[in-house]
């Protein structure tokens, strides 16, 4: 389990069930480095702000990680973490490595609305 | 506005060090980074020469001071960019991500510094999807693939000889006609079988459709291009002090740094400066903690005495 005070997804049946459950989902699937702990500190920063949004990162070297690592839209993807968005149970955006505040709220405006 | 008695631009050990000192003299402080809070300490696998800690990861030390710094009542925005600031007056200014506004009879300056980048266009296009600032964390991807190391000084030669773990081959591209590393780190990669060096070379473009397929690089002494085959590009061209923010308004030098004095003090009444944004020769976590600890000693003097 990744050290963050993010939500974690451990199995892809909780992933399964929260794409399912949520109309808008975020996932950062990486691992405690450099490239990934400012993805998780800028998700974590912006949690209060998009109640619209439900927020989760994922262990990558977990077997059930194969479900992000193993997507499509991820097959060109050489840097981590994997960031990936899901409306209403469907990827809509996937982005690799490090990310900015701006370029992630960018994706989650565009994608998932911007907050009132 | 909500108003503090320093504004502290920065959360590595600098800034937090200043946090900690500031608030445990119950000052109040704000601490506002635009990226992760811990600066470039966290980018830092293993920490071992910080005197009484045997070893601790950089995130982990980071997450420390943090809480260190929460827990005598710092405030802390992490992720958050200045979008506005004005501290030429006698009371400090700044806008966070273009909505909330606060005041200060004080600032530090803590800004650290940031991986140069080469600054092409395919850089940013092929950024995870070939090109990487972090062997440790994307080395894996590359595992029996050809790739290339940007790059001459200790940072590109220890990690280039790190990547032949995973890598066929790695080919390191320099600018210069001889490397900036250690004796040991140039003789490490020199003799390394899987590694080749190209001296006196700097990348052109980085080519590739969804994902990066090769590299051209031109030669400095003759202008002449060649395309080698790389399907990942490691970039470690050294740090530049984060100063954009501060130019024209404060004293910095040719080379980004901010001109302090002893006492950490700058061209700016009420302003200071700490860590790797300063004009110094060594960049250390220990002697980032000593700045932040003199810069805040240096803003109690002048706050009791204003």
């Amino acid at each position: 389990m990744l050290g963050t005070n993010l939500d974690h997804i451990e199995l892809a049946s909780a992933l399964e069930k929260a794409i399912s459950e949520n109309e808008n989902v975020m996932v950062c699937c990486g691992r405690m480095g450099p490239m990934c702990l400012p993805v998780y500190d800028i998700m974590e920063n912006l949690e209060d702000k998009y109640e619209n949004v439900k927020f989760f990162d994922m262990e990558f070297d977990i077997p059930d990680a194969g479900v992000i690592r193993n997507l499509p839209e991820c097959s060109n993807f050489y840097g981590l973490p994997f960031t990936v968005y899901y409306k209403n149970g469907k990827v809509v955006k996937a982005t690799s490595s490090i990310q900015n505040k701006q370029e992630v709220t960018a994706i989650l405006n565009s994608e998932f609305g911007k907050p009132e | 506005m909500k108003k503090f008695d320093t504004i502290i631009i920065g959360a590595g050990p600098a800034g937090l060090t200043a946090g900690i000192y500031l608030a445990r003299a119950k000052k109040s402080v704000l601490i506002v980074d635009q990226g992760a809070a811990g600066g470039q300490m966290v980018l830092t696998h293993k920490i071992a020469n910080y005197p009484g800690v045997l070893e601790i990861s950089g995130y982990e030390l980071a997450n420390n001071m943090k809480k260190q710094a929460k827990s005598f009542g710092c405030k802390i925005y992490s992720s958050s960019k200045i979008t506005k600031m004005d501290i030429l007056g006698k009371e400090k200014f700044i806008q966070i991500d273009g909505e909330d506004e606060f005041s200060a009879d004080s600032v530090i300056i803590a800004t650290g510094g940031e991986p140069r980048s080469l600054g092409l266009d395919s850089e940013k296009k092929f950024k995870g999807k070939g090109i990487s600032y972090c062997a440790t964390c994307d080395g894996d991807f590359f595992q029996d693939q050809d790739i290339i190391v940007v790059g001459g000084g200790n940072s590109a030669l220890e990690e280039a000889v790190s990547l032949t773990k995973y890598a066929k081959s790695v080919t390191i591209v320099h600018q210069f006609d001889h490397f900036q590393g250690y004796e040991h780190a140039i003789r490490e990669a020199n003799d390394h079988p899987k590694i080749n060096i190209i001296l006196e070379h700097e990348v052109d473009e980085f080519l590739g459709d969804e994902s990066l397929t090769s590299v051209r690089i031109r030669s400095n002494k003759n202008g002449s291009t060649q395309v080698l085959n790389a399907t990942g590009a490691f970039i470690f061209i050294g740090y530049i002090p984060r100063t954009d923010h501060f130019k024209g308004i404060l004293d910095i030098n040719d080379r980004g740094e901010i001109i302090v004095d002893a006492d950490l003090r700058i061209n700016v009444i009420g302003v200071f400066a700490a860590g790797d944004v300063v004009t110094k020769k060594y960049r250390q976590v220990t002697t980032a903690v000593s700045d932040g600890t003199v810069a805040a000693l240096s803003v109690m003097e002048y706050l009791n005495t204003k």
